[in-house]
């Protein structure tokens, strides 16, 4: 049993990523990732969110007649994202204007409820919260991945502290433009998934 | 004031493009572009369910929600601000109107409801729905303007979501290395599409 649980926590990290293999959650991936602080927060955000929605959503399973589930779990989540929104905003108003409309965007991300139909609705309260926390985590892997790369090769810097010192400050390095725009995290995502996929060829695509 | 539609419109489409400058309703763009009929489908879809909801949301944020909204009810809840309901009412809205639309296309157009079939309930949860009305509290647009945006970004994305079903077609007969296939390549193939969209960046209309 423990180690059932072990695994909910742990397979999504690299056997069953949300974003590499279930396809979920793309959009923010992308959109949120051209520095290390939203990163990270928007990581941060999405696995609390996920992990306590899928444990609310397995608390009142039993309870919620199917054809309504769907409009039960957005509520659910809605209202959590709203908490997360009202939150970011009181301490990292910073950090929140910058997400703009991504945190609202919580909700549409097919992750949290992806893992509410698939995991919570079907197994008990404890093991759909650590499902929530290790698809977060995959999520996050992913997510800061991208950041470091986009951030470091695109403006040279990690957390906003200069690490590659700039041409145009008398150093060696000039920053990758194209790591700052949409299609940086594209080809990212892209070859991270192709490198993932040669270390695991049990993932490849039959096509 | 014709022409601060049409530039409206076409910003949404190209400068602004929901798939390829926002990255909105990208699960399904990546997940349903393996041919270009149902492509074609599922962006009609999300094209119509925009125009309608969009516009919706508009007239319930301007009448219910933002600041001061409800002072046509009451003088004293002219200080009530009702704008953190946002998210909630508006998915509300989505889920409902998508409900209401497949419900009508049963009825009415059996033939159009058989071809979108499976997608219609998945437009619940494409962010592209909800990014639009979240955008359109951002830009103050109103009522008309927000139809005429909602119905420009859903083109924009049918668009996009056609020309990548088409290129994926095509790649079926290449050698791509096998840990690239599927998921990988077509990411790199976004992102070139990303890369031509982007000529369109900058330009004002």
């Amino acid at each position: 049993m423990a180690s059932k649980r072990a695994r909910a926590l742990i397979d999504p990290l690299l056997d069953n990523n949300p974003i590499s293999t279930q396809v979920l959650g793309i959009c923010s991936a992308l959109a949120v990732t051209t520095q290390m602080e939203p990163s990270l927060v928007m990581a941060a955000a999405l696995t609390a969110v996920c992990a306590v929605s899928n444990l609310s959503v397995s608390l009142i399973r039993r309870h919620v007649p199917a054809n309504i589930r769907i409009i039960v779990m957005l509520v659910i989540i809605a209202s959590l994202v709203i908490i997360t929104d009202q939150i970011l905003k009181a301490f990292f108003f910073d950090v929140s204007k910058q997400l703009s409309v991504f945190v609202g965007l919580i909700i549409t991300n097919c992750i949290i409820m992806g893992r509410a139909e698939a995991f919570a609705m079907q197994n008990g309260p404890l093991d759909s919260f650590l499902d929530g926390i290790g698809n977060g985590l995959g999520y996050s892997a992913f997510l800061l991945l991208t950041g470091f790369c986009r951030e470091l090769l695109g403006s040279g810097k990690l957390f906003g502290v200069e690490v590659l010192p700039l041409t145009k400050d008398g150093g060696w390095y000039t920053p990758n433009g194209l790591m700052l725009l949409a299609p940086g995290a594209f080809f990212i995502i892209g070859f991270a998934i192709w490198a993932l996929r040669a270390f695991k060829p049990d993932q490849i695509e039959a096509d | 004031m014709f022409e601060h539609y049409l530039s409206l419109s076409l910003k949404a489409i190209f400068v602004e493009n929901m798939a390829l400058a926002f990255f909105l309703g990208m699960c399904s763009f990546l997940a349903v572009s393996k041919k270009v009929e149902t492509a074609v489908g599922l962006g009609l879809a999300v094209t119509f369910v925009l125009v309608i909801t969009v516009p919706l949301n508009q007239a319930i944020y301007v009448g219910l929600l933002a600041p001061g909204a409800l002072s046509w009810l009451h003088a004293d809840l002219a200080t009530v601000d009702l704008s953190f309901l946002n998210f909630l009412t508006f998915i509300g809205t989505i889920a409902a109107m998508v409900q209401i639309v497949e419900m009508i296309l049963d009825k009415y157009a059996p033939g159009l409801y058989g071809a979108l079939g499976v997608f219609l309930p998945l437009i619940a949860v494409n962010c592209a729905i909800l990014g639009a009305s979240l955008f359109m509290v951002e830009r103050n647009y109103s009522l008309l303007e927000s139809a005429v945006y909602g119905f420009g970004s859903g083109i924009g994305w049918l668009m996009a979501i056609a020309a990548l079903a088409a290129i994926r077609q095509k790649l079926r007969f290449h050698n791509i290395p096998a840990p690239l296939r599927g998921l990988g390549i077509t990411f790199i193939i976004t992102g070139l599409m990303a890369i031509a969209f982007m000529a369109f960046a900058g330009i004002q209309l």
